[in-house]
C-alpha cells in the first residue's frame, strides 16, 4: 500500500481557516491527508500541541495563520512564529525531520494558496516517509 | 444537567453538495459507535427548519446535552445551530461543528472514500471536543450611541446623514481639507446628466449644518482600540494654520499669497495658492495653509480681516468614543503611467478620464473648455481607450472597474453635444451598461450622437512630433483588420484601485482584504456591508469598484446596519476569552507581558483577566508555563482531546 500521510493542521479562524473555506467554495481539489483543528488565532498554539500531535503519530503538523501584519489580534502570528521556531529546533532531538513541521501564512481570500500548500506539504511528507514515532 | 455527556450527531447532506461525494450513511453509522453518542441522524438540509427541529426535538426527548453537526463551515452556520440549541433550552456553547463540506466534499470530489474517511475523522474529533464543552454565558455590554465614519466622499456623506437623521452622533473624519471626495471632481454624471456638484453640494452643506454631525477634516485615524459598542479612536488633526472658528472663507488670503503650486484637485492641470481651499464649494469653507509650500511671508496674515491665520498651530490628537465604525475611504484612480504603451506623461495629448472631467468642468482650470494640453486648441477627434488599469492581468488588476464604460460614453456624448462634427471613437473590449437606464444611454450614444465604438484596444500610441497628434495602432477585432488611426486627443479610461492608505487602515481596523486589494465584506451576498470585525462596516468603493448609485445605496446600507446595535443599546460579547486557574497560577507575569490588549494584570501573584478588554486570541494560554491560563471553548483539554481523536484510528 502506498504511504498516505496523516497531517494535522491548526488553522486560525480569521485567515487560514477562511482561506481553506475559500478553497472549498472555489472547488479547488487537493489531497485528503489533512485533519483540521480550528483555533481563533495561531497565538493560541501551545508548543505542546505540536509535540502531542507528533507523539500521537502525526506524519506532519501544519500551522496556518494570517500574513504578518494582518493578524486579527494585532500580533498573534508573531507569537506563533516564535513558538514554532522553538519546536522546530527541538524536532531533531526527537528524531524527527524538520520538514515535518510547517508554518505558513494564508489570507482569507487565498484559497488557491491554501490548496497549493496542502499539495506541497503532503508531497513533502510523502517523500520524508512515515513518522518514526508512529506506533507500529 | 448531569455532567455525563449525551451527544447527538447530525450529518447534513447539503442536497448533493456533501452526499454527492461523502457516504453520509457510513458517517452516521460510524458516529453511533463513538463514546457518549446517544443519537446520530442525517438530513437533507440540517440548516432548514425541519433539520433544526430534529435537533431541538432530540434535545428535549433524548435529554441530549452536547450537539455536533457535520455540515458546512462553522463560519457559515455555527450561529444558526447555536440558536437552535438555545431555543431547545441547551446552552449554545455546548455545540460543535465538523466541516465536511468546504474542507472535504468540495475539495476531494474525485476521492469519495478518502473524503468519507476524513469526514469520519473530523466527526470523531468534534465529538471528542464536544464531550468536554462547557456552558458559557454571553456578557452584555452597553453600546455608545455614536458612530465614526472614515472618509467624506459620497458614501461617507450618505452614511453620516442617515445615522445623524436617526439621532445618532456622527464623527465624520476626512483626510483632505474638504468633504466631497471624487464625486466633487466630476462634471456630469451618467445616465441622467445631472451636474455632479449640483447634486452633491447640497448634501455636503446638509452635513455641515447637521446638529448631530461633527466633521473632522484634514485628519487621520491613527488608532482604534476596543470592540463593538465601545471603540476608542485616536484621530490626528493636522494643523490648517487657520482658525476654523473665525475664518469666513472670503479668500483674501489666497489672493494675497504669492506662491502658486499645481492643484491636486485638478490633477495638477491648474494651480492653487499655498493657502487654499481645494475647490470653491468646499465644506467646510475654511482655508488651509499647505506647510510644504508656504514660505512664511505672512502676506495672508496681513490681509486677513478676522485675524484667523495661526502659524503656531500644532497637530492635535482627539480621542473619540463610538459604538460603531463605517469605513468609507473610497478609491485611488489608476496611475496611467503604468501602461507605458499609451504614453501617458510622455505624449502631451494623452490625458486620463479624471483630467477630462476637470477640463470640461466649469470650475476647472480651463473654465470648462476642453483644450489640448499641447497647443490649447479644441480637439476635432478624440479616442477614448477603455479598461486602462482594469481587466488587465499584466498590471495585476483582473477586475472590472464598473464605471469606465459609462463615463466614457457620457464624456463622448457631452463633447458631441457641443461639437457635433467631432470624430469620437471609443476603443473597447466589451461595453458593460448594466444599470438602470444605462443600456438606453449607450444606445443613444451610437444612434443619436454618432459616437463610434470600435471593438479593440490600441496596442501602442505614438506621437506625431510636429502636430502632436496621436497615432493609434489598433486591431478592429470585428473586422479582423489592423488600423492606424490619428487622433487629436486620447483619453484613457482609468479604473479604480484600493485607496492609498489601505494598508494603514487595514492595520488600524484589523480588517481583511480580498485578492483585488479592496476591503472584504463578511459575506459577498448576504452581508455585503458587514466586516468580520463586529461593529465595523464598509460603504462605497473601499469595498470594490462601484458607481455613484451603488455607492449611495451602500452608504445607506452601512448606516442601517450600524444603527442596529446602537438602537438596541446593548450587544452580547463573545464569552470565548481567557480564564485563570488560581490554584495553578504561579504569578510569573508571562501572560501579562504577552497580551497585546492590556487585558491581564497580576495582582497578589495571581493573573487576573479583564473580561471586556480580552479579545480571546489565546496568546496568553499558548505562553503559560503551568497551563493555568486557559481560553474558554478552546482549552488545552479540549484541543488535546481533538489531537488524540485525530489519530485514534492509527492505534
Amino acid at each position: 500500500m502506498t504511504f498516505e500521510p496523516k497531517i494535522l493542521g491548526f488553522l486560525c479562524n480569521w485567515c487560514c481557516y477562511a482561506g481553506a473555506d475559500m478553497a472549498g467554495t472555489s472547488r479547488m481539489q487537493y489531497p485528503p491527508n489533512f485533519r483540521i483543528i480550528r483555533i481563533m488565532c495561531t497565538a493560541r498554539l501551545d508548543p505542546t500541541f505540536i509535540l502531542k500531535a507528533f507523539s500521537e503519530g502525526a506524519d506532519g503538523v501544519f500551522i496556518g495563520g494570517c500574513h504578518l501584519g494582518d493578524c486579527h489580534y494585532v500580533a498573534g502570528n508573531y507569537k506563533a512564529e516564535r513558538r514554532v521556531k522553538l519546536v522546530h529546533d527541538l524536532l531533531g532531538e526527537l528524531g524527527l525531520e524538520k520538514e515535518r513541521l510547517m508554518l505558513k501564512w494564508v489570507s482569507a481570500s487565498e484559497g488557491e494558496r491554501f490548496a497549493n500548500t496542502v499539495k506541497d506539504f503532503t508531497s513533502t511528507i510523502k517523500k520524508v516517509g512515515p513518522s518514526p514515532l508512529r506506533s507500529a | 444537567m448531569s455532567d455525563e455527556p449525551r451527544v447527538g450527531i447530525y450529518v447534513c447532506h447539503c442536497g448533493i453538495n456533501i452526499a454527492g461525494v461523502i457516504d453520509v450513511e457510513e458517517v452516521v453509522d460510524y458516529a453511533k459507535t463513538l463514546d457518549g453518542v446517544i443519537v446520530a441522524r442525517d438530513d437533507k438540509y440540517m440548516c432548514s427548519d425541519p433539520g433544526q427541529d430534529l435537533i431541538k426535538k432530540d434535545i428535549v426527548e433524548n435529554k441530549l446535552n452536547r450537539i455536533v453537526v457535520a455540515a458546512c463551515s462553522p463560519r457559515m452556520h455555527e450561529p444558526t445551530f447555536r440558536t437552535a440549541c438555545s431555543e431547545a433550552g441547551l446552552n449554545p456553547y455546548l455545540f460543535e461543528m465538523a466541516n465536511i463540506r468546504e474542507h472535504a466534499s468540495w475539495v476531494h470530489m474525485s476521492e469519495p472514500e478518502a473524503a468519507t474517511q476524513k469526514a469520519k475523522d473530523q466527526v470523531r474529533m468534534a465529538v471528542a471536543k464536544a464531550r468536554l464543552l462547557e456552558p458559557l454565558e454571553n456578557p452584555r455590554v452597553d453600546v455608545t450611541k455614536a458612530s465614526l465614519v472614515i472618509g467624506g466622499g459620497i458614501a461617507g456623506i450618505q452614511a453620516s446623514l442617515d445615522l445623524a437623521d436617526q439621532g445618532y452622533k456622527v464623527y465624520l473624519v476626512e483626510k483632505t481639507p474638504s468633504i466631497g471626495g471624487v464625486m466633487a471632481q466630476l462634471d456630469k454624471t451618467f445616465p441622467t446628466m445631472d451636474c455632479s456638484a449640483c447634486i452633491l453640494t447640497p448634501k455636503m452643506v446638509d452635513v455641515s449644518r447637521h446638529p448631530n454631525i461633527e466633521m473632522i477634516t484634514y485628519a487621520e485615524v491613527k488608532e482604534v482600540d476596543g470592540y463593538i459598542g465601545n471603540f476608542k479612536v485616536k484621530v490626528e488633526k493636522k494643523p490648517k494654520f487657520v482658525n476654523a472658528d473665525s475664518c469666513t472663507g472670503c479668500g483674501q488670503c489666497a489672493d494675497a499669497c504669492p506662491i502658486e503650486v499645481p492643484n491636486e484637485f485638478d490633477y495638477g492641470l491648474g494651480t492653487r495658492k499655498a493657502i487654499y481651499v481645494p475647490f470653491p464649494q468646499a465644506v467646510p469653507l475654511i482655508y488651509t495653509v499647505d506647510s510644504e509650500n508656504c514660505v512664511g511671508c505672512r502676506m495672508c496674515d496681513n490681509v486677513c480681516d478676522p485675524d484667523s491665520i495661526e502659524f503656531d498651530q500644532k497637530a492635535e490628537e482627539v480621542i473619540l468614543e463610538v459604538g460603531t465604525i463605517i469605513l468609507a475611504a473610497g478609491f485611488k484612480v489608476f496611475d496611467a503611467k503604468r501602461k507605458e504603451e499609451y504614453g501617458y506623461g510622455v505624449h502631451d495629448n494623452v490625458i486620463t478620464a479624471i483630467e477630462f472631467e476637470r477640463l470640461i468642468n466649469a470650475s476647472g482650470p480651463t473654465g470648462g473648455k476642453l483644450l489640448r494640453p499641447s497647443d490649447g486648441k479644441e480637439p476635432k477627434s478624440i479616442g477614448f481607450i477603455q479598461c486602462v488599469g482594469s481587466r488587465d492581468v499584466t498590471i495585476g488588476n483582473p477586475y472590472c472597474s464598473r464605471v469606465c464604460c459609462m463615463y466614457a460614453i457620457k464624456n463622448a456624448r457631452l463633447y458631441k453635444e457641443k461639437h457635433p462634427d467631432a470624430e469620437i471613437y471609443i476603443f473597447y473590449m466589451d461595453i458593460r451598461a448594466f444599470g438602470k437606464g444605462y443600456e438606453e444611454f449607450y444606445q443613444a450614444a451610437q444612434e443619436d450622437y454618432g459616437v463610434k465604438f470600435l471593438k479593440g484596444r490600441p496596442a501602442k500610441i505614438d506621437e506625431d512630433k510636429n502636430t502632436k497628434n496621436l497615432l493609434l495602432n489598433v486591431e478592429d477585432t470585428m473586422l479582423g483588420a489592423n488600423l492606424e488611426m490619428e487622433m487629436d486627443l486620447v483619453v484613457l479610461s482609468v479604473g479604480m484601485e484600493p485607496p492609498e492608505d489601505a494598508d494603514q487602515l487595514q492595520k488600524v481596523l484589523r480588517l481583511s482584504r480580498s485578492a483585488d486589494g479592496f476591503f472584504m465584506e463578511a459575506h459577498p451576498k448576504l452581508r455585503p456591508v458587514d466586516t468580520l470585525t463586529a461593529g465595523v462596516f464598509l460603504a462605497g468603493t473601499v469595498q470594490g469598484p462601484k458607481d455613484i448609485p451603488d455607492t449611495v445605496v451602500q452608504g445607506s446600507a452601512a448606516a442601517s446596519r450600524a444603527s442596529i446595535p446602537m438602537s438596541k443599546g446593548e450587544v452580547e460579547v463573545e464569552p470565548v476569552i481567557a480564564t485563570v486557574d488560581d490554584e495553578a497560577c504561579i504569578g510569573c507575569r508571562i501572560c501579562e507581558r504577552v497580551c497585546d490588549f492590556g487585558a491581564i494584570e497580576v495582582v497578589e501573584r495571581k493573573a487576573k483577566v479583564n473580561d471586556v478588554l480580552c479579545q480571546g486570541c489565546g496568546g496568553c494560554a499558548g505562553a503559560c508555563p503551568t497551563g493555568s491560563m486557559q481560553i474558554r471553548h478552546f482549552s488545552d483539554k479540549q484541543i488535546m482531546a481533538m489531537i488524540e481523536a485525530a489519530f485514534e484510528e492509527e492505534k
